[in-house]
């Protein structure tokens, strides 16, 4: 589930996902859990959100980063 | 000087590898807490793999039911794999659900010692890794190139495993689900006189079975 395309735009995986985080959920656990996706695929989504810099992590706790509430905030 | 690769053990923790999938870059971390199957085959768009990829694909329901993930590798292409993945569900109407690592500089292949120069220098062997939510390997299958594996033993294997966690059993040759399991065997003379005392249906001290 690659959720940052080539062009640098989120997939729809990766909108998934940032919707979550946006809706407050923070663990990859949570996420999974609400988004019907295997754990270890929102835990690879939310690592390469962050390596993008549209989520931030701090002790496994993830938020929306300025940039990604930027880029939700456009696409919505 | 050559690099010396250890390669894996039943009871020992799993190689660790961070590689390039179908589904993004995924770590063996990402599955942490979670049963794994990473089984190897040898190539795309080759006519035994691809019977196995369909018979996998068929199983992955009832494997996610047991909360066990899978993840396929080979040495080919991330294009090559989606390329083939389009074909067998363009072809076979058959979705591959699970990712597939794209091994190209054979780094995740060697550390779990997928690639037999007897067989082939260039390929992976069909190998299968069980692997429990603490990144422990559990159960090691290797198949030759020539032979597709039994997919009915590879659900059989993980169900046996979780059985003998969750009651800490052992499971006699050809048990199926619903089978009686193997009670440890007794470690002491006294316990082997208690053994047969027990209400267990045995043979004799040391093979005695219960109904789960």
């Amino acid at each position: 589930m690659a959720c940052i395309s080539p062009d640098g735009q989120p997939t729809e995986s990766g909108k998934k996902l940032l919707r979550a985080l946006k809706s407050g959920l923070s663990s990859a656990q949570a996420i999974a859990q609400d988004t019907g996706l295997p754990l270890f695929r929102v835990r690879s989504g939310l690592r390469e959100l962050a390596g993008a810099e549209l989520v931030t992590e701090k002790g496994g706790s993830y938020a929306l980063s300025p940039k990604g509430k930027e880029l939700l905030g456009s696409l919505s | 000087m050559e690099e010396v690769i250890r390669l894996p053990r039943l009871g020992e923790p799993a190689p660790d590898f961070e590689a390039p999938t179908t589904h993004g870059t995924i770590k063996l971390d990402d599955y942490k807490g979670s049963w794994l199957i990473i089984f190897s085959h040898p190539a795309d768009f080759t006519p035994v793999c691809t019977t196995e990829f369909i018979a996998f694909a068929k199983i992955y329901p009832e494997l996610q039911k047991r909360g066990v993930e899978l993840l396929g590798i080979s040495v080919d292409s991330i294009s090559s794999h989606i390329a083939w993945a389009r074909n067998i569900e363009e072809k076979m109407r058959v979705k591959i659900p699970f990712p597939i690592i794209a091994d190209l500089n054979k780094e995740v292949s060697q550390r779990f010692g997928m690639v037999h120069p007897g067989q082939s220098k260039t390929e992976t062997v069909r190998c299968v890794f069980v692997i429990d939510p603490n990144k422990i390997v559990r159960a090691m299958l290797y198949y030759p190139l020539t032979t597709g594996r039994n997919m009915d033993e590879i659900l059989r294997l993980v169900t046996a495993l979780q059985t003998t966690d969750e009651h800490k059993v052992a499971t006699p040759a050809n048990w199926r689900p619903g089978d009686m399991v193997i009670v440890p065997p007794p470690n002491t003379t006294e316990s082997a006189e208690e053994r047969l005392k027990q209400g267990y249906e045995c043979v004799d001290w040391y093979l005695c079975k219960k109904k789960l």
